[in-house]
């Protein structure tokens, strides 16, 4: 799923240099990236309507599956879910909906989709976004350590072990977490049942949650932000405003701060938000380890459905973020570097 | 570098013991591995969420936790008419919801009449009432149920009882507000309602006024966990006191383990391998595509004789099963068929060779016996392809088969694709499996004409597309029959016909493995008794008769974890905070130095 996902997030991500020519204004500009965006987002409206059609099964029959249910009940369900009408007719019925809100009603949950998916966005987010931050931080820091000192013994365990924990299965680092944890972190969800109400306990009890799963996140995670760093930085190293800047006479680590790791930050900025809008997706099997009820646990349930109104309404709303990162980025990146701005 | 420093804090952070959280009661936590869809009674589906409505309100009746035969709930006795059409329940007194208003008969009525009316209020259980020709309460000690035809599984009604006060007022049984505490918090049984997370956990209350007497444990909750390693693990840090739905290998790593006992129980589901034996659609028209051989029962018979179904206990199983006789699980004890010397299919490769030798079907060069037109006696074999039952299944049946001249393509393909194809007929044998209900009603009608699908292909809810004059008339009898010994030699007498007839072979009865701590719970009302589950029963009985264990050490290890992460969330904190002050200094300080 994450691959289907991931290969067709990557459509509306590719930056064309073409489009930067010209320079006839900023307002221009962003309107045809956002119109970009939005066809974007269109093709992945019709794109998961039709791709999740082709999944085999009746989902009446799954839902009565193992219980006496006599045939005219299964009809009757059919019509109540609109199972029954033609595909075409079930697709403009969706988009008409789609345009006023309604992602429609899950066959599972009998709920709306825009509220389930609601209701898994925020864990998501702040599951995602503090384990994304995190692992920024950690990722540059180490990136920057690494690069300024190429060939060291720190930058070679430092790459060596990124590129490790880049590549172990997340769903299995979790379950080693979860076991190493030896209890002392909560296994599953984001609320404890026991938990007094109020701001600050409940506040601490969703913090304590959030450290296996965020931590698992951020393994993996802060290790390309490393990588891009680092090689960032090595990329800038002999440039002669560097050499310049040593000239002036400027200790090491103030030409490393004041000069090149701004320059190197512009290729990561990049990627913070990029992966941003893939790593909502990446945390399906970390959601899925430790019960986080996010949206990526959502996917998963509905996969196993299949429920097709909740997978549509998730694809929907993933590739909507994908979307939006990387039209974020794009702006931004105007802002940040003015040769894109001049060229 | 302030991950880095957070991450080694909370590792080291020592235990603090917490003063605060002291004798908080008992409190049972029930790991579920399945989601909740509604705490709606009459919209929940998900085999949690009827839980829920189980725990919540007390059904009309109950099969028992001895054996369960059906028992008293709302209803305290029951008679029905002579043509068996008309039931009249006589309801206890003194019930109460939990908000003191009595519970009488105008409350099942109301319930039965509501699922006749709304087609949404049928949602969950609608087909209990399909066969309801009218639901009345004369006065509020009566209730009469009349059906348009007999209809056994009146005693066994799996519908949740609600109070019509509360729910009377409702229009749109649709409304989210039908999953709030105001409405779902009012109940009759053992436990009720207090708190609902979505898509993490329910808590309950003890009922104090339970009619059967209040629960011993003062609180209930059902943790969801979507990993069941992750509930697994949770078991063994004493987070949650009872799981179930072990696969046989996490069940076998269990029992070992210290203060957790576990439970091996007959279950209610069966595997069966399904032969294709010329089906037919509800119309008799022939449909699909299996192969013609397989008409003729003595190959039928062939293969019967040559599966060891003690073998597939054995080895696929790993031990946790039960052979299987006919369609009604062992664990429904009055049923279930138990073959005579004469009508057993024993395992017996050289019989099953003669069986085949008699019928003319020789063997060719290369060991595959020919049928007399010059076909050879090779099937499809399906199945899930994501089980790893049928997979190991399969291998066995294929080798077996080999051996007595039969050769086997094996088709393992996905669950809709199994289900399409054993719907079309479009299959020589195939490997299914049904869980089944107290009533045995449900587990005979898998094979009645009527499971047939339909002309379109539709509407087939038969296992085996069996129609055979014989069974049907024992079917029906068993349906009319009341008289709970004759009931049972009818049901069983249908199994012996379908399995004379050699369209399914019924390979065994899964066993439900549960484990849970023994060190907090010492024991909990199994069902059947004594040997059967504790979670997923046909009725509440492991939960309410869940007894805490004396132990006073348990209580004060549980609450040192809420001292423990105080502690950590400080530390984290802090050290963010710190972080980002000492970050913030080091920036001012290079701009100062340049």
């Amino acid at each position: 799923m994450t691959e289907a996902l991931s290969s067709l997030d990557q459509t509306p991500a590719l930056v064309d240099p073409g489009e930067r020519r010209g320079g006839t204004g900023t307002a221009r500009f962003v309107l045809s990236k956002i119109g970009g965006a939005l066809a974007s987002l269109a093709l992945v409206v019709v794109l998961g309507f039709f791709l999740f059609r082709t999944l085999p099964g009746d989902p009446v029959r799954f839902m009565v599956r193992d219980r006496p249910t006599d045939p005219k009940m299964m009809a009757e369900l059919r019509a109540q879910m609109g199972v029954d009408k033609p595909l075409l007719r079930q697709f403009w019925d969706y988009v008409a909906g789609l345009l006023q809100g309604d992602m429609g009603v899950s066959y599972l949950q009998r709920r709306p989709v825009f509220d389930m998916v609601g209701e898994r966005l925020w864990p998501t987010i702040l599951l995602v976004g503090s384990a994304t931050v995190l692992a920024v931080l950690l990722g540059l820091w180490l990136g920057v350590r690494a690069g300024w000192r190429r060939g060291s013994r720190f930058d070679k365990v430092q790459t060596g072990l990124a590129l490790t924990l880049w590549s172990v299965p997340q769903f299995w680092l979790g379950l080693m977490l979860l076991v190493a944890g030896n209890g002392l972190f909560p296994s599953r969800g984001m609320h404890s049942p026991d938990v007094e109400p109020g701001f600050f306990s409940e506040g601490l009890d969703v913090l304590h949650h959030l450290v296996l799963p965020c931590v698992t996140l951020l393994v993996v995670f802060y290790a390309q932000y490393m990588l891009v760093m680092r090689s960032s930085l090595i990329g800038e190293m002999n440039s002669d405003y560097l050499t310049t800047a040593r000239a002036k006479g400027l200790r090491d680590d103030l030409v490393r701060k004041r000069h090149a790791v701004p320059n190197a930050l512009l290729p990561t900025v990049t990627l913070v938000f990029m992966q941003f809008g893939m790593v909502v997706s990446g945390a399906v099997s970390v959601e899925a380890v430790f019960s986080w009820p996010g949206l990526g646990q959502l996917l998963y349930e509905a996969l196993r459905g299949p429920d097709l109104p909740v997978l549509q309404g998730v694809f929907v709303t993933l590739a909507g973020a994908v979307v939006l990162m990387n039209l974020l980025a794009e702006l931004l990146y105007r802002v940040l570097d003015p040769r894109v701005r001049t060229a | 570098m302030v991950a880095v420093l957070a991450a080694s804090a909370v590792a080291t952070v020592p235990f603090v013991p917490a003063a605060a959280a002291q004798q908080q009661g008992k409190v049972l936590r029930v790991a579920l591995t399945t989601g909740i869809d509604h705490l709606n009674p009459f919209t929940a589906q998900l085999a949690a969420s009827t839980q829920v409505g189980r725990f919540t309100y007390e059904f009309l009746t109950l099969p028992s936790a001895e054996d369960t035969q059906p028992t008293g709930g709302v209803a305290e006795s029951w008679k029905t008419s002579d043509d068996k059409l008309t039931w009249t329940f006589t309801i206890r007194q003194g019930m109460k919801w939990s908000d003191g208003k009595p519970v009488t008969a105008q409350d099942p009525a109301y319930t039965f009449q509501r699922m006749l009316d709304d087609e949404n209020a049928r949602t969950a259980n609608g087909s209990y009432v399909s066969n309801f020709a009218s639901v009345s309460a004369p006065d509020d000690k009566t209730l009469v149920l009349k059906t348009k035809a007999p209809q056994s599984s009146m005693t066994s009604l799996d519908v949740p009882i609600v109070p019509k006060h509360i729910w009377e007022p409702i229009k749109d049984l649709n409304a989210p507000s039908t999953d709030e505490m105001a409405v779902v918090g009012v109940g009759s049984g053992p436990y009720l309602l207090t708190e609902y997370k979505k898509n993490e956990f329910v808590k309950f209350k003890a009922n104090k006024d339970y009619w059967r007497g209040a629960p011993k444990v003062d609180e209930l909750q059902l943790l969801q966990f979507k990993d069941a390693e992750a509930a697994v693990n949770a078991l063994k840090q004493g987070e949650v006191d009872v799981i179930n739905r072990l696969t046989p290998t996490q069940f076998d790593a269990l029992k070992g383990e210290k203060n957790i006992t576990t439970n091996k129980a007959p279950g209610r589901r069966y595997n069966e391998l399904i032969i294709n034996f010329g089906v037919k659609n509800v119309l008799d028209q022939p449909i699909g595509d299996g192969n013609p051989i397989l008409k003729d029962v003595r190959v039928r018979k062939a293969i019967a004789q040559a599966i060891d179904t003690e073998t597939i206990v054995q080895k696929v199983m790993n031990g946790y099963g039960q052979p299987g006789t006919g369609v009604v699980p062992a664990i429904y004890k009055a049923y279930t068929w138990t073959p005579s010397e004469a009508e057993k299919t024993k395992f017996d490769i050289a019989a099953a060779n003669a069986t085949l030798d008699q019928a003319g079907y020789a063997k060719g060069a290369d060991g595959i016996r020919v049928a007399p037109g010059g076909a050879k006696l090779e099937f499809r074999l399906a199945g899930h392809a994501n089980r790893p039952f049928d997979q190991r299944t399969a291998q066995f049946v294929s080798g077996w088969l080999k051996d007595i001249g039969i050769g086997v393509k094996q088709e393992l393909v996905s669950d809709d694709e199994l289900d399409d194809r054993t719907t079309a007929g479009n299959y020589d044998l195939a490997i299914s499996g049904y869980g089944t209900s107290p009533d045995p009603d449900y587990a005979l009608s898998l094979n009645t004409c009527a499971g047939r699908p339909n002309a379109e292909g539709n509407g087939g809810s038969s296992s085996t597309y069996f129609c055979d004059p014989r069974y049907e008339d024992l079917y029906k009898k068993q349906l009319t029959e009341f008289d709970p010994a004759k009931r049972a030699e009818l049901v069983k007498q249908a199994q012996a016909v379908l399995a004379g007839e050699y369209v399914d072979v019924v390979l065994d009865y899964d066993n439900v493995l549960e484990a849970y701590r023994s060190d907090k719970f010492s024991s909990f009302t199994k069902q059947p008794q004594p040997d059967g589950a504790i979670l997923e029963q046909s009725g509440y009985w492991g939960v309410y008769g869940a007894t805490p264990a004396d132990t006073a050490a348990a209580g004060a290890e549980e609450n040192s974890n809420t001292g423990l992460w105080i502690g950590i969330g400080a530390v984290v904190l802090v050290v963010l905070v710190g972080g980002g002050v000492l970050l913030g200094r080091r920036g001012k300080s290079a701009d100062d130095r340049e």
